[in-house]
């Protein structure tokens, strides 16, 4: 998988990442081709590297009477913060943080028709951007849309061409209001994409669906 | 002062195997001691109030040592350990949402970590600390709002004063030394 990937995350969303100030949708899809990619896997690594070293030359501060009793003291009780359990290779279609979300591989997917035989599945998320799983036929598109924010498509399985270039598994397109397109499958395999937009919120609701664009994009 | 910092990584790794190991409570306080204040002042400067950030800091070094055992010195420093712990517990407390992690390597810390691999990881994540303190302080102050003002760009832009394409190219500057130091 980890050598045929030709599109890969940038510095500034692998930074914001490992600095965690990404919304929910968009961390996800981070991690989701993280997943698939040794290469951006590596250099995350390196971001971590820098916000570790950051956070040592912060200055001091002055921590509460009796910090160090009172951490022993959660210790003993087992009170500490909830960190995620790292997970071990899913071996599904969808990556593991994925899998997370929908609660299940492909097969648990619950997709929802938005006409010309495409389909989509909006995963719960933070509500400062949203993700969803596209389904492609093979040789479809996807019709014409542009972006209010920035939008990442991750291929999961299968393949699609837009006017930018052709994107196969593991591969992510970061698409910005610049970009108009429209992305293809290519012919001979359903394309499944993970996709995150950080539209504005006031897209949402106030508009009556019909006249929201394409996908809510 | 080279010599005293990887001397101190070194320490720092090595509490960690003793907490790990034999509970020990005075490696603990050791580690405490030098990164809790840090870990503070890093969730006050993305957001937290000061009772927020002490419950905070306190929570991760509470799970700094129940984590002892995951931790692998060939992957991070102790350092890069503790950020990514106080980084997923300001994503949960401060942002009020769960951070999706990537799936692990095939590969896991069940290993015993090869020493050298270690060794060349620690001096590395040195390496990287004297890059970045010797960045010029315009490029340095941009990558630390960065990552601790929970900022945009477009926000940074504002507070600094400066033009996006300014702060973009700086930061890619920046970068771009700290990769040169590291060759």
């Amino acid at each position: 998988m980890t050598d045929q990937i030709k599109h890969h995350l940038t510095d500034a969303l692998l930074m914001a990442y490992s600095a965690g100030n990404l919304p929910e949708a968009f961390s996800l899809t981070v991690a989701a081709h993280i997943s698939m990619c040794d290469d951006c896997r590596a250099r995350l690594g390196a971001f971590d590297t820098v916000g570790g070293a950051l956070m040592e030359g912060c200055e001091a501060t002055q921590l509460s009477a009796g910090s160090l009793e009172a951490t022993l003291q959660r210790i003993k009780s087992g009170d500490a913060g909830i960190e995620p359990a790292r997970r071990a290779r899913s071996g599904g279609i969808l990556p593991g943080p994925v899998q997370d979300y929908v609660g299940g591989d492909l097969d648990a997917v619950k997709w929802k028709p938005v006409g010309m035989g495409v389909k989509q599945a909006i995963l719960p998320t933070s509500r400062d951007a949203t993700v969803r799983l596209l389904y492609i036929p093979a040789g479809a598109a996807v019709p014409d849309h542009g972006h209010q924010g920035t939008e990442l498509t991750l291929v999961l399985k299968g393949a699609f061409r837009d006017e930018m270039d052709h994107f196969g598994p593991g591969d992510i397109e970061i698409a910005n209001e610049d970009l108009d397109h429209t992305p293809v499958a290519d012919i001979g395999e359903d394309c499944i994409c993970l996709a995150a937009t950080d539209a504005p919120l006031k897209f949402r609701g106030l508009i009556p669906r019909i006249a929201q664009p394409f996908l809510r994009i | 002062m080279t010599n005293l910092r990887e001397r101190e990584n070194d320490d720092w790794v090595a509490c960690i195997s003793r907490i790990r190991d034999a509970q020990d409570q005075a490696a603990f306080a050791e580690l405490f001691n030098h990164f809790a204040p840090r870990v503070k002042s890093f969730l006050m400067r993305s957001g937290a109030d000061a009772t927020m950030a002490e419950e905070c800091t306190q929570e991760v070094m509470a799970t700094l040592w129940q984590k002892a055992h995951l931790f692998d010195p060939t992957r991070a420093s102790a350092a890069t350990w503790i950020f990514t712990i106080a980084r997923n517990r300001k994503i949960d407390a401060i942002r009020k949402h769960k951070r999706p992690e990537p799936e692990d390597l095939p590969w896991g810390p069940e290993a015993e970590p090869d020493q050298a691999d270690a060794l060349v990881l620690q001096q590395e994540s040195e390496q990287l600390g004297q890059a970045l303190a010797a960045l010029p302080d315009k490029q340095r102050t941009l990558i630390e709002k960065a990552y601790f003002g929970d900022l945009s760009h477009s926000e940074i832009a504002e507070q600094t004063g400066l033009p996006l394409g300014t702060i973009k190219s700086r930061i890619r500057l920046a970068l771009d030394r700290l990769r040169h130091a590291m060759k």
